[in-house]
């Protein structure tokens, strides 16, 4: 079999698992998953050959992996489809494989596969007392279904088929958000999530748009690789001065990554996103999709760059991208930090770190954020899975304990390290490889690459703010660490949490795996002691991606300190101030902090701000504006005023003029003979000698007449 | 000659129409049947024209030309290309499965088949026409009937000020276009109605700039243009459900394709000169339809105000003048007609069963119906222009189109796809999600397999061009090229 016949395949399985589960195997919960899972293997399967191939071909870059089908012949021209496998789709199946096997496998212990059905459970609502999920089937059609959206974004060779698994993926990321739609909470938002990501959407539609009718295609090599019409895009005006038409292209897809990947200020619906069952936070709002958002930037790259030359100014998009990744950063870190929700921490987190990849993209920093992405794939969906876990051992606890406390709230927790063993260490791989733990984690190395990158090119704002939101992370995940983890059980559910199935912590195993090792790919070959004893593959092998390979950094000492002293000393403070948070103790910042806090802890009030200035008003503009005044009151006013008008033209058309004239006159002729005969009624008496004498008058009259008056 | 296949399609609805008046009006079982095999004829014969027509000659094709009253050039003459045959497929379409869901009338059932019939070939013979003159008779032909079905088997509250609004608006709108078109038959001077002759008639550019208005807007009051556009969703919300299907799915395209067909291709100039003001009130259309249907407590004025936005979009295309935008806006045409057709089969089966359309009221849908529920997401899913479905492969080369000729254009009708999304979202989280209130509670009877069939049929046609826009979209551009050659330039 030819490699291209086998990529166009790898998205297949798990579509024919949705439409499989959905039209029959639903009725049967075992079926169900193992057509999920077994789907999910076989591109597995496909993915890692298909990976393998690619790093084992000689210049994947320049002779990717290629074929084409015409979908939509346009004029002489035809709109082709294809797949592509080029180092950066390598490298980005091979990650989306892997975590949504892990999170597939995962979901089977996390819904309860083999405890019985509880009668008390109603579909739309999770769970109540550990039994199996009621609507078991139908999330595994929704998350092959997504799976399948997802690897046509990654395989495609074009930004149409990419928009198509875009979209694919927003429909199975709202009806995943709602799965327990019973939850009011849930049905909200889904809603927010999906309306909020449509909004960029648009955006990134007209930016398709632009670009097609600007270059006449929407193939990434066609565009991408080709000079002449990147030099073109870069040179000619858009319709918004100082923008070139490639830059003007740029900003709008990236508003779509700006709604994707939950980027301020389109940040609002990933928290609230959390309302879902965790291997959709895992897989949908951490591993996959909202990496996606990055993926689209880092992609259309030389695009976004175009008229841009390494260590030269930034373009004005570029300048855009990176404000909005540093400030979004910066902004999510402080959020986390007050969070008290094991899930919503981790929600804020993965903003953050998103912000950081679309900062690196925005600096011009493309091997940095491509390997950013990857690392934070791998130790994102180990903390959620982790996340998970936990919660499932609190709810398990509170349900033997029947303590009506939160499961999800970390203050609840305490000392869970000896209850949920499997679970502590891999989440603390997770947190430390989020925190850059130094050397050992993936993480360290992924970031420190973005902050070499700033100091580098001396991107000075960038890197002090990347730099306080390294630091920030590193706190924030200890304190969840140690409020989950260390010190003693807060709370008798606490205490009697027990450790998850083994469906649950095999995948924390692989995934703790990657999120340590994958690191050492990417060592930079400057780098004292270890660098250069491992080949800085990543770099390499993922440079091919762009049409000239773009440079390393020279070796610094600076940022690498920075790196290494906010990943550390976050840590650190993070354990000294929350080591002693007593049961039913408060944040020990709140104190300090005062109203700082209170902001923090509602997010600076973005929901209430947006619902006063954009909900409302454009319901009011819908409902009071546009409805009743215009719709029903104008036009219909004007409609039904014509009417009574016409009405009352034609009453006083008949009660004015016709009846009293028009008729009038009729009636004048009509009843002025009656009249004049009824008048001369009397005088038709039938008396013959009457009518002589009448006779005799009038010849008489008439004898006088002309006797008189006629001379 | 050779096969009539035209005149088959346009008169076979008006001949069994004509048929079903002799059976006697208590069998309803044999009324139904018959008009079932009529519609069946119509659709089969529209396929059949639709993948028969040779692509490659493109052109007007299955021509058929007779004298009809040759003292002032009329004559009945037909013809089918690229912007026509899919409109022409879109009313079987829609007379099919129309007669589907309507098999449970139970008042009077033989009128109204005759009278939807009567609409039909009015319909399928303005679809079809290349004399102006028979334009205008089929015209009228297909609304005078539109008065009858709903103020006789329409919703009992607002029937008759409904049907009386429609017929006022359509009227009104027609006489101003017959003006137009009068004018147009006296300066050509050539003693014919026939519209391939007045194509070349060479009006002057001052005569095309005068008339243009008279004509177009005439026609897209049917279209449901801004501000005439308020007769629509009263008349579909006052519809019975075939009817609706009809007047959304089908009568709102009679008007677009009118204006397009005698107003842009006969009146180039007028059109090119016209054009920032339809671009103008088709914006607002699309925006205005979006914002009011997403704060409308009634399913069927959801639906009926989306239709006021999504022919916004038909306009919009046409608007452009270019390629891309008149192309998106034929293949709008037909994708919204069954995409509307499926929103109204859907909320009549609501409806039938739930007996109220308040949105507050229903709830939990999906679990009694799923099929339904299914139909009108995936009619959603077109409606908010989701790669896949027919929806975006109109809508995607309309922004195109909008983008070259006024980007804050294509900007503001993009963001209406979001408010789109909205309502769309809220009524398939009310309706078919959401708790099941008491009172349906086991009396939600399941709907039966004719009511299936009419809805796979719609939906598998949105998926069907959404996967493989080759069916369409290049059959469509030929028809597009044609309108532009006469446009010229732009």
């Amino acid at each position: 079999m030819q490699i291209e016949t086998l990529i166009w395949l790898i998205p297949l399985p798990p579509l024919l698992a949705f439409f499989m589960i959905v039209l029959g195997a639903y009725r049967s919960n075992r079926i169900s998953h193992s057509i999920a899972i077994g789907s999910m293997l076989l591109s597995w399967g496909g993915a890692m050959f298909v990976f393998w191939r690619a790093i084992t071909a000689d210049d994947l870059g320049q002779h990717p992996f290629n074929s084409t089908i015409s979908w939509l012949p346009t004029g002489e021209t035809a709109f082709n489809l294809g797949v592509l496998i080029d180092p950066l789709s390598a490298i980005t199946l091979f990650f989306v494989a892997w975590t949504c096997l892990a999170i597939f496998i995962y979901s089977v212990g996390y819904h309860n596969f083999g405890k019985p059905r509880d009668e008390r459970d109603r579909a739309g609502l999770p769970p109540q007392a550990g039994g199996i999920e009621p609507m078991y089937a139908r999330f595994f059609a929704f998350i092959s279904l997504f799976a399948f959206g997802m690897l046509t974004l990654v395989l495609s060779d074009n930004l149409l088929l990419l928009f198509i698994g875009w979209e694919i993926m927003g429909l199975c990321s709202y009806l995943l958000i709602g799965f327990w739609y019973g939850k009011p909470s849930a049905r909200d938002a889904m809603v927010k999530a999906f309306m909020t990501t449509r909004v960029g959407d648009v955006f990134m539609l007209l930016g398709l748009a632009y670009l097609y009718s600007a270059t006449g295609t929407l193939s990434y090599r066609e565009i991408l690789f080709n000079e002449p019409t990147l030099e073109m895009l870069a040179s000619t005006a858009s319709v918004i001065p100082a923008l070139s038409t490639a830059g003007l292209v740029g900003l709008l897809l990236f508003i779509g990554t700006v709604g994707k990947s939950a980027q301020w200020p389109l940040h609002v619906w990933l928290p609230d996103a959390m309302e879902g069952p965790t291997p959709v936070s895992a897989m949908i709002h951490a591993a996959t999709m909202v990496s996606a958002g990055v993926y689209l930037i880092v992609r259309t790259f030389p695009l976004l760059t175009a008229g841009w030359h390494a260590g030269g100014a930034l373009t004005p998009t570029m300048t855009v991208i990176a404000f909005i990744g540093a400030f979004t950063a910066l902004f999510a870190a402080t959020i986390a930090v007050a969070q008290n929700d094991v899930k919503r921490v981790l929600a804020y987190s993965t903003i953050s770190q998103l912000g950081y990849m679309v900062a690196a993209v925005g600096i011009g920093a493309f091997v940095a954020a491509a390997f950013h992405l990857v690392t934070h794939a791998f130790f994102k969906a180990l903390l959620f899975l982790g996340s998970g876990s936990v919660i499932h051992g609190m709810e398990h606890g509170v349900h033997d304990t029947h303590e009506h406390v939160d499961p999800q709230d970390m203050f609840n927790m305490g000392g869970l390290r000896k209850k949920m063993p499997v679970t502590f260490w891999t989440f603390l791989i997770g947190g430390f490889a989020l925190s850059g733990f130094p050397i050992l984690t993936a993480g360290f190395w992924s970031k420190d690459e973005i902050l070499a990158d700033a100091f580098a090119h001396h991107q000075w704002a960038v890197f002090i703010t990347l730099a306080v939101a390294a630091l920030l992370t590193a706190f924030y995940t200890m304190r969840q660490i140690t409020l989950t983890f260390l010190g003693e059980h807060r709370t008798k559910a606490a205490a009697h949490a027990h450790e998850s199935v083994w469906t649950m912590t095999l995948p924390l195993v692989i995934l703790s795996v990657f999120a340590l090792g994958i690191g050492w790919l990417g060592i930079p070959e400057g780098f004292p002691a270890i660098g250069g004893l491992i080949p800085n593959w990543f770099h390499d092998f993922i440079g091919g991606s762009l049409p000239e390979h773009p440079e390393t950094i020279a070796f610094n000492a600076v940022p690498l300190l920075v790196s290494i002293g906010v990943a550390l000393g976050g840590l650190l403070l993070g354990w000294l101030t929350y080591r002693r948070v007593p049961a039913g103790g408060e944040d020990p910042l709140k104190k300090p902090l005062g109203p700082v806090f209170k902001v923090l802890q509602n997010k600076y009030y973005f929901d209430e701000f947006y619902a006063a200035f954009i909900v409302r008003p454009a319901y009011w503009l819908a409902e009071t504006f546009t409805y009743r005044w215009i719709d029903r009151g104008v036009i219909d006013g004007f409609l039904h005023w014509t009417g009574r008008t016409s009405l009352k033209i034609g009453s006083f058309l008949r009660n004015a003029i016709d009846i009293p004239i028009v008729n009038g006159a009729g009636d004048l002729v009509g009843e002025g003979v009656k009249k004049a005969g009824h008048r001369f009624r009397v005088i038709q008496t039938g008396r013959v000698q009457e009518y002589l004498i009448i006779g005799i008058v009038f010849t008489g009259i008439i004898i006088s007449y002309l006797l008189v008056f006629r001379p | 000659m050779t096969f009539p296949l035209l005149s088959i399609i346009v008169f076979t609805p008006i001949t069994f129409g004509v048929l079903l008046l002799f059976f006697p009006a208590e069998n309803h079982r044999a009324i139904r049947v018959t008009a079932l095999i009529g519609a069946t004829i119509a659709l089969g014969a529209s396929v059949f024209a639709y993948f028969s027509y040779d692509q490659a000659a493109a052109g007007y094709q299955f021509i058929e030309k007779v004298p009809w009253i040759p003292t002032f050039g009329i004559s009945y003459h037909v013809g089918v290309d690229g912007m026509n045959l899919p409109l022409v497929l879109l009313t079987g379409v829609v007379m099919f499965t129309g007669v589907l869901i309507s098999w449970g009338i139970d008042d009077r059932p033989r009128d109204f088949f005759a009278f939807l019939f009567i609409l039909a070939t009015g319909v399928f013979g303005v679809f079809a026409s290349l004399d102006l003159f028979q334009l205008f008779f089929f015209y009228e032909i297909a609304v005078f009937p539109m008065y009858l079905l709903i103020a006789i088997w329409g919703w009992k509250v607002t029937r008759e000020y409904a049907a009386m609004k429609l017929t006022l608006y359509l009227f009104v709108g027609s006489v101003i276009a017959l003006i137009g078109g009068l004018a147009m038959y006296f300066a050509a001077g050539m003693n014919s109605f026939d519209m391939l002759e007045l194509e070349s008639a060479g009006f002057s550019t001052v005569f095309q700039k005068i008339w243009f208005p008279f004509v177009f807007f005439g026609f897209a009051v049917l279209g449901g243009i801004f501000p005439v556009h308020n007769w629509s969703p009263d008349g579909h919300v006052a519809a019975p459900t075939a009817v609706s299907m009809f007047h959304a799915g089908v009568l709102m395209k009679l008007g677009a394709f009118a204006s397009l067909r005698v107003g842009i291709m006969l009146l180039p100039e007028g059109a090119k000169f016209w054009a920032p003001l339809i671009l103008a009130l088709a914006t607002v259309n699309v925006v205005y339809g979006a914002f009011i249907a997403s704060v409308q407590t009634d399913f069927k004025y959801v639906i009926g105000f989306s239709s006021v936005s999504h022919m916004g979009l038909v306009l919009l295309g046409f608007a452009t003048l270019n390629l891309d935008g008149m192309t998106g806006a034929g293949i709008q045409m037909f994708s919204h007609g069954v995409m509307t057709a499926l929103f109204f089969a859907v909320v009549g089966m609501v409806y039938d069963r739930a007996h109220t359309r308040e949105i507050p009221r229903l709830g939990g849908f999906a679990k009694l119906m799923p099929l339904v529920a299914v139909a009108f997401i995936i009619g959603g899913l077109v409606s908010m222009g989701m790669p896949g479905f027919s929806g975006f492969i109109a809508e995607f080369p309309i922004f195109m189109g909008l983008w070259q000729t006024q980007p804050i254009v294509a900007i503001i009708a993009a963001i209406s796809i979001v408010i789109t999304a909205g309502y769309i979202m809220r009524v398939v989280g009310r309706v078919f999600f959401g708790e099941l209130p008491a009172e349906f509670e086991g009396k939600i009877t399941p709907i039966n397999n004719l009511d299936r069939l009419a809805l796979v049929v719609l939906a598998a046609i949105l998926i069907l061009i959404g996967v493989y826009p080759s069916i369409m979209a290049p059959l469509v551009e030929s028809g597009a090229e044609a309108v532009l050659a006469l446009v010229g330039g732009a």
